[in-house]
């Protein structure tokens, strides 16, 4: 099962004791902030979990598959995540496999 | 431009609302990350709409090479966290780079005209 904001606020709602509205509202913060930075050109680096950058690609030559024709993709900035390296650790070995 | 670092994001959330003091701040913004962090390794996926996804990544066992001796090791499967952004945060962090790119180009060509023009 996919965690959600939902989930999010629930559990800063049973371990924190945040008001229902309140968890909610920090949540919605929370993304919003890091979406807000990475808009304005900044990173994000969160110790223990991992990096938020930012990349820029080239106009490079693409193709619509459906019908073969030539389009250019644009120039573009896109987010790319790194995970650190207590996150990693964290996820590196299939438990199941133990 | 200088990246914002967890403290900074845990003063920013703090001065942005009221109900929670600094010290709460702190303890929601490190139960987020943890939470995140703990359906990862449960293999669970997490998704954020308006944000973006993450899942984990598997990768198989494959035999490698000891790069000094050229010995063959197996290297066991491997699990590695991957963020997928969400359709809003693609095209926000994307419509600034453009509007700079734009201002950008502007720029120079104002400049390249105003060389012209003493030239």
């Amino acid at each position: 099962m996919a965690l959600t904001k939902a989930e999010l606020a629930d559990a800063l709602f049973d371990e924190l004791g945040l008001n229902k509205r309140e968890a909610k509202e920090f949540v919605d913060l929370f993304f919003e902030e890091i979406r807000e930075r990475l808009e304005g050109g900044e990173e994000v680096k969160l110790s223990g979990f991992g990096n938020f950058e930012l990349r820029s690609k080239n106009q490079r030559p693409g193709r619509n598959p459906k019908t073969g024709e030539e389009i250019p993709i644009s120039a573009r900035r896109v987010v790319t995540f790194r995970p650190g390296q207590k996150l990693r650790l964290r996820v590196e070995f299939d438990a199941t496999r133990r | 431009m200088s990246p914002m670092t967890k403290s900074e994001l845990i003063e920013r959330l703090a001065s942005k609302q009221t109900h929670l003091m600094q010290k709460d701040v702190e303890l929601a913004v490190k139960l987020v990350l943890d939470q995140i962090s703990m359906a990862l390794a449960k293999d669970d996926r997490v998704e954020i709409r308006g944000f973006g996804s993450f899942a984990l990544h598997h990768r198989p066992a494959r035999v490698g090479r000891n790069p000094k001796t050229g010995e063959p090791v197996e290297i066991p499967p491997k699990r590695v966290p991957h963020f997928k952004p969400g359709k809003e945060m693609r095209e926000r962090v994307n419509a600034n780079a453009q509007a700079e790119a734009e201002a950008a180009a502007a720029a120079a060509k104002a400049a390249q005209a105003a060389a012209d023009g003493q030239g």
